[in-house]
């Protein structure tokens, strides 16, 4: 069975996700999941709706602890520490949710900046100064003294993402950034995660199950199977789409009907 | 789709930004003029967490001779994150506006990248909107949103008749289970908070009574009067205003939340009448409760007057029971139930009727539950004073 990319890649190794188990009580999400996200790459958490996804992407965000196994960011042990270092590693973090999870009683400027008011010292003109850029960098300046209500889905999700970026974090997460959004502004929004990768240098991980977008940014890979509740492939999804022999990735990956005798009992 | 194959240069480009630690200290620049060119260095760490940020003055470029070019030079410059390209921008935005020739290709590449991700002409803030002190308007303004506000909460609860009468006859769209729930909500879950505070209210009567009458030596109508006033006043609207805080406060509340993750849009493209799915039962179950409530109420008040009689008066429990049904015709207790049955449909309705109209955001629900909770209790006691009137009027 092929079904873990070849890596040639020698980028020192950001997170490192090994054996571990997502339960909520008696009820296992996900076992034994184990990967490896190198700096600067644009990783993939792919699967079917359902497989636990979101659930690992919570974990790896500080919101659910995992049963079993270790998460480790560079050096530490996110996991293992208390709170207090668990928020000093998660503040290297940005997250972009699902639906953005704007703030609702501040305008999309006030959202941005409220990080940079709690953790730094800076004086209130620069903040503004640097809530204009992160919002220009996502092409939402013009909306700097709006309410998230007042803005579209795709609006929220750049407004998301421009938040994400406030302290400037190293690791972004995004939780199906292009769910609900049209092709165009999908596009558009893959073109500014390029971006914004190559110019700040970011590692990111994506959780999503939009093929196109996938294949056109992602780097590298995991693919989560609801049925095994386990990883069943590692790779980029271009990869994935070419080369991997499991008849479930390579359904996903054609959009293809599963035939469900072959599904089972070979991962 | 065009080839990703740049892992490799997008590599170099992030070794340039994170690792290149060779040179340290505060964020600096300065412009130097030479030959044919104007070089601006930058050095230093631009981190925008560790503090200080530098600013590109408006007449940074003042010196830079007419057509000759601006150029970076990068050596020097050690971490950097966007609080470098903040100060970048302000700088391409100055030298827009003074025409000078900047040469962003001298710059490092992940810079040059995010910078044209930037628009290129600055951000004006929108003008506030005047803003001046027109009374006349805004009283005009208040009373027409006032006899709007007034017609909408009549309308729905004419609606949520209808839908009453429809669910007598069979053919209404309330589910007993949502009724059921609402009675149980607003019936025996507050009979612990309703008992303890006509209690106390009882007892408080009877402390204050006691102090004048003891001086007559009249302890026994300690009975009456705590009987009375329970019976017309207290109990219905101590319990009302209870009611108006826990209940029409979670009513605003879950209507105003199933608002905002557009639950209410979704009954009404269904076409199940938002009146009497919702409104009904709500309503119903406070204007059914509210009134057994104030009995009980009643009840547990003059029990309360009878504890504070018996322990510091000289009053036999015999007699402050004959005094108590001496005192109390029954058409005043017929009075007190009509006010709470009145005020129990008015809570109903206006805190559905706030929770239908609130905005869509979290702030919104917050709003929208204080909102019901001070308009449940000043319509009470406005209500209650309507009806001290009308009592005065047809002399009960």
């Amino acid at each position: 069975m092929n079904n873990q990319m070849p890596s040639t890649d020698d980028r020192p190794v950001m997170i490192d996700v090994n054996d571990v188990t997502l339960a909520f009580g008696p009820r296992v999400i996900q076992h034994d999941v184990s990967f490896q996200v190198r700096r600067g790459s644009i990783f993939a958490v792919m699967g079917g709706s359902g497989c636990g996804k979101s659930t690992l992407l919570k974990s790896m965000i500080g919101l659910l602890r995992p049963t079993h196994g270790t998460y480790m960011v560079q050096k530490d042990n996110y996991w293992a520490g208390d709170d207090d270092s668990r928020v000093r590693i998660g503040r290297r973090f940005g997250v972009l949710f699902q639906s953005g999870a704007l703030w609702s009683s501040m305008t999309v400027g006030e959202n941005v900046a409220l990080p940079m008011q709690m953790f730094t010292k800076l004086e209130p003109h620069v903040i503004r100064q640097l809530v204009e850029l992160k919002l220009g960098l996502v092409g939402m300046l013009h909306a700097i003294d709006q309410y998230p209500s007042e803005l579209s889905g795709g609006m929220r999700k750049r407004a998301g993402l421009a938040r994400a970026m406030s302290l400037d974090p190293d690791i972004l997460f995004f939780d199906e950034p292009s769910a609900g959004l049209d092709p165009i502004t999908s596009a558009r929004l893959d073109e500014l995660i390029l971006n914004l990768r190559d110019g700040l240098g970011a590692t990111i991980i994506i959780v999503s199950h939009e093929l196109s977008s996938l294949f056109h940014i992602a780097d590298d890979g995991i693919f989560l199977d609801a049925d095994q509740k386990t990883a069943i492939a590692h790779g980029s999804p271009t990869w994935l789409r070419d080369h991997c022999t499991d008849p479930t990735v390579h359904a996903f990956m054609h959009r293809e009907q599963l035939d469900s005798s072959s599904s089972h009992g070979n991962g | 789709m065009p080839p990703r194959n740049r892992v490799g240069e997008v590599a170099a480009l992030r070794l340039e930004r994170l690792v290149k630690t060779s040179v340290n200290g505060a964020p600096q620049w300065h412009l130097q003029p030479e030959a044919n060119r104007t070089l601006v260095t930058l050095s230093g760490d631009w981190i925008a967490q560790q503090g200080h940020l530098p600013d590109f003055p408006e007449s940074g470029f003042r010196d830079v001779p007419h057509g000759e070019p601006v150029e970076f030079s990068t050596d020097q410059l050690g971490k950097w994150d966007t609080s470098l390209i903040s100060f970048l921008w302000e700088l391409k935005r100055t030298a827009r506006e003074d025409n000078v020739q900047l040469r962003i290709d001298t710059l490092p590449e992940s810079a040059r990248k995010l910078l044209d991700l930037l628009p290129e002409i600055p951000p004006t803030p929108a003008p506030l909107p005047p803003h001046k002190f027109q009374p006349v308007t805004a009283v005009g303004q208040l009373t027409l949103d006032t006899l709007d506000e007034v017609g909408c909460v009549s309308e729905m609860g004419a609606a949520a008749a209808r839908g009453g009468f429809a669910a007598v006859v069979g053919r209404g769209m309330m589910r007993t289970v949502d009724l059921m729930s609402d009675l149980s909500a607003a019936g025996p879950a507050a009979l612990l908070i309703v008992g303890v505070v006509n209690f106390l209210v009882g007892a408080i009567l009877a402390f204050v009574g006691s102090v004048e009458l003891h001086k007559f030596a009249a302890d026994i109508y300690v009975a009456s009067l705590v009987a009375i006033a329970m019976v017309r006043e207290m109990s219905a609207v101590m319990t009302a205003i209870i009611m108006a805080g826990r209940t029409g406060g979670a009513y605003a509340a879950r209507i105003s939340t199933m608002q905002a993750n557009e639950e209410i849009d979704a009954l009404q493209v269904f076409g199940i009448p938002v009146s009497s799915y919702l409104i009904l039962p709500s309503v119903l179950a406070l204007a059914f409760t509210m009134p057994l409530l104030y009995l009980y109420g009643c009840l547990i008040g003059m029990l309360g007057g009878f504890f504070v009689s018996y322990i510091m008066l000289d009053v036999s429990p015999l007699g402050y029971f004959h005094e108590t049904l001496q005192a109390l015709p029954l058409d005043q207790f017929t009075f007190g139930f009509i006010k709470s049955l009145v005020f129990g449909t008015f809570i109903g309705l206006t805190s559905c009727r706030i929770g239908l109209k609130a905005g869509r955001s979290a702030a919104d629900v917050g709003i929208a539950a204080t909102k019901a909770v001070v308009v449940g209790i000043v319509g009470v006691i406005a209500l209650d004073a309507v009806f001290a009137v009308i009592a005065n009027v047809i002399g009960i």
